[in-house]
């Protein structure tokens, strides 16, 4: 068992996405909330690069740390009327919060133990060479239809958000 | 040695991260951005399994790549929605939503 330089960048990257995700979820200004998302966002990015999935990773920074991020900052400024230190408050009520904790705990430490006692199997084949070429041949390959799919998708979620945005006009 | 346990655990951890901010929080956009940790955190996991369990293919990637589509068209209509909701409620505030309920 020998530490090598990969696992060092490993528990720092996987800190830094844990930690902003604790931010995300824990402060009470929504638009430190949003920064932090975006840094959890290039922690997961810089988890990819880990993996060996640099495509992956790069679509990860553009749509997520690019446009999802600036979308949900935009949508933030169009609706703050309050001052912006109250904007995320936590649920007043205790009930919700025990309930969340108590699921989340459930959740975490289940799961966790379940992945961390289990034999999980061993690795079966080598590495692709050329991953971008082979997610394109997928993609336009055996899994045409679920591409076909998704673009049909992201257009009817464009037409429904603008319609929904854009709200009824007054006679 | 940094396996495949860790990024799993790696996983688990955002995912009741998001779990806990559903649960806890009161601004609808918030709410949407803890959903967005949950679907990163799914992401790992699939892009993980792919890499160490059988890399000689990329669907573990192409499902990943699924997953981003989906839940891009998911925050763009949630997001109209809350502002839709807003013209109306002037406030994000979820407790304040209560127009189907009776």
């Amino acid at each position: 068992m020998s530490i090598t330089i990969n696992d060092g960048v490993f528990v720092i990257i996987s800190g830094l996405t844990i930690l902003s995700a604790l931010g995300v979820v824990f402060s009470r200004n929504i638009i430190h909330s949003a920064l932090f998302l975006v840094l959890a966002f290039l922690g997961v990015a810089g988890v990819f690069f880990e993996l060996d999935a640099g495509f992956l990773g790069l679509v990860q920074i553009l749509i997520y740390a690019g446009a999802i991020s600036v979308l949900i900052i935009f949508a933030i400024m169009l609706v703050m009327n309050v001052e912006v230190e109250k904007t995320n408050l936590p649920n007043p009520s205790l009930k919700t919060h025990l309930w969340g904790v108590y699921l989340a705990a459930l959740l975490t430490i289940a799961l966790g133990a379940s992945i961390w006692y289990s034999e999980l199997p061993q690795v079966k084949g080598l590495a692709v060479s050329d991953a971008v070429g082979s997610l394109a041949e997928l993609m336009l390959g055996n899994y045409v239809v679920a591409f076909e799919v998704a673009a049909v998708l992201l257009l009817l979620a464009v037409v429904g958000a603008i319609i929904l945005a854009r709200g009824v006009e007054e006679e | 040695m940094i396996g495949l346990n860790h990024y799993l655990l790696l996983a688990t951890i955002l995912f009741g991260i998001g779990v806990y901010g559903v649960f806890s929080k009161r601004n609808a956009v918030a709410i949407l951005m803890s959903i967005e940790l949950m679907l990163n955190a799914v992401n790992i996991n699939f892009v993980a399994i792919n890499k160490f369990i059988q890399p000689s293919n990329t669907i573990g990637q192409l499902f990943a790549i699924f997953v981003i589509v989906v839940a891009a068209a998911e925050v763009s209509v949630g997001l109209a929605l809350i502002i839709s909701i807003y013209r109306h409620k002037k406030s994000v505030n979820l407790s304040d939503f209560n127009l189907m309920k009776f």
